[in-house]
């Protein structure tokens, strides 16, 4: 066997996000015994100091773009979407931490080497090629997030949050693995691009058997994104979880599970996409039916930010329905959008939330208009944009996803997606008509001003949001070109 | 021929040693057939001439995570759990779970190996290298991205369990 040259510094610089990752976030908890102090604002701010360093070498990286380490990782235009995507996602969830753990008295180096764990394992994931590769990267973010989730340890409900989700989530990962197992088995390769080509080859094994491997994995990562019937954890866990920790769980892990399923799905299993397509098919219409129709009946909103989290995976799963390189697109073009509101709706509830997060309830947002004005209009905006009003990232995301839909012909997909938005709109125009038309409550006379740290955590993904609302083009044609996955 | 008579020698141990570990009422009854088991899964390793697995599996499974199993068992106050009466009545699945595996296994017994396709097995080790040498040689050169970041995972579980057995955050 040649013993290859691994360590080449091209393939280094292609995986530099990781390791930058990986370094700051060891070196923070070095760094905490030895400053001996217990104050969180030292290690957020170098952790989104690793994060702005992190996007920049993912942008440097895409430079110089190509495969790595023998074809494992691959460096393109849709891996470095998905890694600016998680990397930004970390930043929105480090900004508003910072009040967040201060009232819970629960600042530790922990809190973000986890955090930054959990996004350099979201990072490998957008950038695998390679089924172990892939597995590696989801374990680390899906450990990282599972402790991150029951971090609040004295509280019940994060401790319910936590086992709920590393138990679900261990037999999830469990299903995807027996997938990777007989993919080995039936191709006698792990990595996507050789796979594709057996599958497709003379000497292609059963179609019965790759469907199996297929089905397994899709458990598993149905688990993942929470799509129905795969979605029961995620209103609990969102509820359970601290609010800055939920608000990561409903868009980082999230995104970069939609990433290795479309590169798996749109390269491996390309060939047998006529066989997948109907499961993706039921799988986006339960999830936009049970999470709209669920979101109507909460009281708490984080709960019904998770239920309205399972519809928006299913206007996901629409996209992938439509098995073309314009539903790969409007994919990553939602999922940016996504990111952007519905990290700043739970920044919003994380801010209102208080000590011991008591106020969770719809009841609780009344009147905020006229205590907080300002954080009412940037929640609006949010709500408005999770709708799908015009002007806003949400309405070009779902805009596109139809579009993508109807050029593949799912013309009943697309009608009861288009139902189901209609549905949505009530429980979020709800939130909107308390704190606006309400006398302001408890909650809202008692929340914090706001640090500047927090009024960032909301200007940016509000900016972000009217960006792709009224810019589109500047993502999607990017989001356009990346489509195109190397099989 | 004497293949033969070890593989089903072991196959009886991993077997019988499964059929206890879930029969029996004693949980540390259980876990001593659970060490049979794995002792025997060794075995079928060490017949097929990979020597590594063979050592891993007796350090990793019989000696390290199994004696963790009986620590454990012995902490934690068993005795009333073995009183208790099973309470479940998945039985009529479970016959219906175990018929349709049958009929699978008897399907592909009677069709034969070729009935199904199997990736072409991995070439031969020459004898001179040994297993243990082209597993490393593949493990360090091929394979050394996935080996070292699965360092990191083991790295964010260490963290995990420091947070949640800390006295205080």
């Amino acid at each position: 066997m040649p013993a290859s040259p691994i360590f080449n510094p091209t393939d280094l610089i292609r995986f530099l996000p990781e390791i930058i990752l990986t370094a700051m976030g060891t070196l923070i908890m070095v760094l905490d015994p030895l400053l001996n102090r217990r104050e969180s604002k030292v290690y957020g701010t170098l952790s989104l100091a690793t994060l702005l360093a992190a996007i920049l070498a993912a942008i440097y990286a895409y430079s110089d773009a190509g495969p790595a380490f023998g074809g494992m990782l691959i460096v393109d235009g849709f891996a470095t979407f998905f890694r600016v995507l998680v990397l930004g996602v970390g930043i929105l969830t480090i900004l508003p931490s910072f009040s967040f753990l201060k009232r819970q008295q629960a600042e530790t180096s922990e809190f973000h080497a986890l955090l930054l764990f959990s996004i350099a394992g979201q990072s490998i994931m957008a950038a695998a090629n390679d089924l172990i590769i892939i597995f590696i990267g989801l374990e680390i973010s899906s450990i990282a997030s599972y402790i991150l989730a029951g971090y609040l340890r004295d509280d019940k409900r994060a401790n319910e949050a936590a086992l709920k989700y590393f138990l679900l989530g261990s037999f999830a990962t469990g299903f995807f693995l027996y997938g990777v197992a007989l993919i080995y088995g039936e191709t006698g390769s792990i990595n996507l691009s050789v796979v594709h080509a057996v599958v497709t080859g003379p000497d292609a094994p059963l179609p019965v058997m790759v469907g199996l491997a297929a089905a397994l994995m899709f458990v598993g990562l149905a688990f993942k994104v929470s799509a129905s019937p795969f979605q029961i954890w995620a209103p609990d866990v969102y509820q359970g979880a601290p609010t800055p920790v939920s608000a990561f769980l409903s868009a980082g892990p999230k995104a970069a599970a939609f990433a290795i399923f479309l590169r798996i799905f749109m390269t491996a299993f390309a060939p047998i996409g006529h066989a997948w397509a109907p499961l993706v098919w039921a799988s986006a219409l339960l999830s936009m039916t049970i999470g709209n129709f669920a979101a109507l009946l909460q009281t708490n909103v984080k709960r019904m930010l998770a239920y309205s989290s399972i519809a928006h995976a299913g206007y996901v799963m629409v996209a992938l329905a439509s098995r073309s390189e314009v539903g790969i697109a409007a994919a990553m073009f939602y999922l940016a959008a996504y990111a952007c509101m519905n990290v700043g709706a739970f920044a919003v509830v994380s801010h209102l939330s208080g000590k011991g997060e008591r106020y969770q309830s719809i009841e609780d947002f009344a009147g905020l208009a006229q205590k907080q004005p300002f954080v009412a209009a940037m929640l609006s905006i949010f709500l408005l944009s999770l709708i799908g009003v015009p002007l806003t990232g949400g309405f070009f995301g779902k805009f596109y996803i139809f579009k993508a839909a109807l050029e593949s012909h799912l013309v009943w997909l697309t009608v009861l997606g288009l139902l189901n938005s209609a549905v949505a709109a009530y429980y979020y125009l709800r939130l909107l008509v308390m704190m606006y038309f309400r006398d302001p409550g408890e909650a809202a006379s008692s929340a914090e001003p706001l640090t500047p740290a927090f009024s960032a955590a909301l200007i940016l993904p509000a900016i972000g949001t009217l960006v792709l609302g009224i810019f589109p083009g500047w993502v999607l044609d990017f989001a356009g070109r990346s489509a195109s996955l190397v099989k | 021929m004497l293949d033969t008579v070890l593989f089903y020698s072991f196959a009886v141990l991993v077997l019988g040693g499964g059929i206890l570990t879930i029969t029996r009422r004693n949980a540390v009854h259980s876990a001593i057939s659970l060490i049979v088991s794995l002792l025997g899964v060794a075995g079928l390793y060490l017949l097929q001439a990979a020597e590594f697995l063979f050592a891993v599996q007796i350090v990793l499974y019989v000696g390290g995570i199994m004696v963790l199993f009986l620590f454990v068992i012995m902490l934690v106050n068993l005795d009333d759990a073995a009183k208790v009466r099973e309470y479940n009545r998945q039985w009529i699945v479970a016959l219906v779970a175990v018929a349709a595996v049958g009929a699978e296994l008897g399907y592909f017994f009677h069709r034969g190996a070729a009935s199904f396709h199997i990736a072409e097995t991995a070439a031969a080790v020459p004898v001179a290298v040994g297993n243990t040498e082209a597993l490393a040689d593949s493990l360090f050169s091929e394979y050394l991205l996935p080996f070292e970041i699965a360092s990191l995972v083991l790295l964010v579980a260490v963290v995990g369990s420091v947070i949640m057995a800390k006295k205080r955050i």
